[in-house]
């Protein structure tokens, strides 16, 4: 079984079709890539995986069950973690905060405890910033740790928005376009980081590219 | 300039981050228990204003400045909560310290209903829907006689803890300790709050739904959340407010309250607890400060205390206006300012603050 299967999948804006019986499959441990021109559907695709789309035809399973069951804010609790293409951070948080968020899916404690800030939610908290922490050194964001992102350079965004899909502890990885917009080094930098996503964390990742120069590099199917 | 050398996760999550932070707010609370004994029953009233309106301020913050969901209805929870208050403590008998609690949580039950429709909304289409809801309780408050008292209103009963009376008249100092309490224990709140995973999820809310919800934040039960929270807390000002003012009827919780409110956590500055406060002194303190301005330019004149018609709520307009244009980060956010301008001196610069550009955001999935 794979992890995850685009089965037939099409979905239509009005009289466009944005995506026409699409069908593939991503194995566990491997890169999957996308590639294709502008406006050829590859966001798209991210989009209904995510569940911000409904499908006209097809499905889509993750680990065999079907998610179009799922709501957009469910997808994240099955272990699907996503980055956008135009950065979508939370501007006026910082890093930390950021990447906190990404943990949202394994909060255990609840309203009346938090605002009480009982002994449970403290030792939550160290838990989730543990592991924040651990995505932190993995991809050098120390410097800019407490840093507000409003203030931050593009480059530095993108890797933010990829450490917070990587706090979520996810099995699957959607990056969309984690290269563009970076200089030829920071392309590198992000190259590397795949490979060891894929190999240290074990984590799958289906990403969507339209240069072929970096997909060639990372992609394994 | 401060540099912290952080060695445990501790030092992110504790409240207090170092000892300045301790010096500073412990004497902030020492002069906030001095209060009674250091001046007299005028100024204690006003002080008492201020923490209540300071904390309806941290009410109306966590929605407006943590979740980011605007809201022109807030008056509307502090009738709530006063009537309900005064109607628990009246007509049920039960003690002040059981009654203000509920009223907190009839209000806020009444925020979580008003959210369930009003979460798909956004910007001005929240703000008009709140702002109905507004003008919709007053007429309630007239047409439910029987139990609001209509157009005659309501007396709040003087409170009383153990057999021990807090009078606002009576006991302007024990009244004013009371108040003191609930607004720590407010203020604590807030701060927790702020550090746990669902202020975090307030702030995604606010600044991105599109990825909070690929994060896994429920929007719609996140927003009902911060209304409910919110009106919470507002509910509790409202409780007080009513002890404070004795008498009140729907002319007491108007759409000016609510405009009054939102002013006043734009002018403090949005998204801080500091901003609830200051914004409290700007309401409280600015009607005092334009008497005594009259007088004295009365005084002058010798056309003496002349009253002008409107002259305050023009200039609450005149200073929101001039804080939008030249301080969209409130007077805290000026305060913050003038910190870093002397931590960094010489090495200050005006585009420190100035707002980044934002990068394309993805608006077509909405």
């Amino acid at each position: 079984m794979s992890l995850l299967e685009v089965d037939n999948v099409t979905l239509k804006f009005g009289g466009v079709t944005a995506v026409d019986h699409v069908s593939f499959e991503v194995e566990e441990g491997e890169v999957f890539a996308l590639v294709g021109p502008n406006g050829a559907g590859k966001s798209t695709l991210f989009n209904l995986v995510s569940r911000f789309y409904d499908p006209v035809e097809g499905d889509i399973r993750f680990r065999g069950e079907s998610l179009l069951k799922r709501k957009a804010h469910e997808v994240a609790a099955c272990g699907i973690a996503r980055t956008f293409q135009n950065i979508e951070l939370f501007e006026h948080a910082s890093v930390l905060q950021n990447l906190l968020v990404g943990r949202h899916t394994h909060r255990a404690t609840n309203l009346v405890s938090e605002l009480l800030f009982l002994p449970s939610v403290r030792k939550a908290e160290r838990a989730h910033r543990e592991a924040v922490e651990k995505v932190i050194d993995f991809l050098d964001l120390q410097a800019f740790r407490d840093k507000t992102i409003a203030g931050l350079p593009y480059g530095v965004r993108k890797v933010v928005e990829m450490g917070r899909a990587l706090a979520l502890e996810p099995k699957l990885l959607l990056l969309d376009e984690p290269a563009s917009g970076l200089s030829t080094e920071e392309t590198q930098d992000v190259a590397f980081w795949i490979e060891d996503i894929k190999t240290q964390m074990g984590v799958t990742v289906l990403m969507v590219e339209h240069d072929m120069h970096p997909s060639r590099r990372s992609a394994t199917g | 300039m401060r540099t912290l050398f952080k060695t445990s996760y501790d030092f992110d999550i504790r409240l207090v981050k170092h000892a300045g932070h301790a010096l500073w707010y412990g004497l902030l609370v020492l002069f906030a228990l001095a209060v009674p004994l250091l001046f007299d029953v005028f100024l204690i009233g006003e002080a008492t204003s201020l923490l209540i309106w300071s904390i309806g301020g941290m009410g109306l913050m966590i929605l407006v400045g943590q979740a980011g969901q605007e809201s022109l209805g807030h008056a509307a929870f502090l009738a709530v909560g006063c009537y309900a208050n005064t109607i628990l403590q009246d007509r049920m008998g039960l003690p002040f310290l059981l009654a203000l609690p509920l009223a907190g949580l009839i209000s806020g039950f009444a925020g979580v209903l008003l959210a369930l429709p009003t979460a798909r909304l956004h910007g001005i289409y929240l703000a008009i829907a709140t702002l109905a809801v507004s003008m919709l309780v007053e007429d309630v408050i007239i047409l439910a006689e029987p139990v609001t008292g209509g157009v005659g209103g309501l007396v709040a009963p003087t409170i009383s803890i153990f057999g021990v009376e807090f009078d606002r008249y009576a006991a302007p100092g024990r009244f004013y300790y009371l108040v003191l309490a609930v607004t720590i224990l407010v203020v604590f709140a807030y701060l927790n709050l702020l550090r746990s995973p669902l202020g975090r999820a307030f702030a995604a809310v606010r600044d991105s739904e599109i990825s909070a919800r690929a994060m896994g934040v429920d929007i719609a039960r996140a927003k009902a959340t911060a209304f409910g929270l919110s009106t919470a807390i507002t509910g509790l000002c409202g409780a007080l407010m009513g002890h404070f003012a004795g008498v009140f009827n729907h002319e007491s919780f108007t759409l000016i309250t609510s405009i009054q409110m939102l002013m006043m956590v734009v002018i403090g500055g949005l998204g801080t607890i500091h901003g609830a406060f200051f914004g409290a002194a700007v309401v409280v303190l600015l009607p005092q400060a334009i008497v005594f301005a009259r007088d004295f330019i009365g005084s002058f004149t010798g056309a003496g205390s002349v009253a002008v018609p409107g002259l305050e709520a023009a200039i609450f307009g005149v200073i929101l206006v001039l804080f939008i244009l030249f301080e969209p980060l409130g007077i805290y956010g000026r305060w913050i300012k003038t910190r870093t301008f002397f931590d960094l001196f010489p090495f200050y610069r005006k585009s420190m603050f100035r707002r980044q550009k934002s990068y394309l955001k993805t608006e077509r999935m909405r």
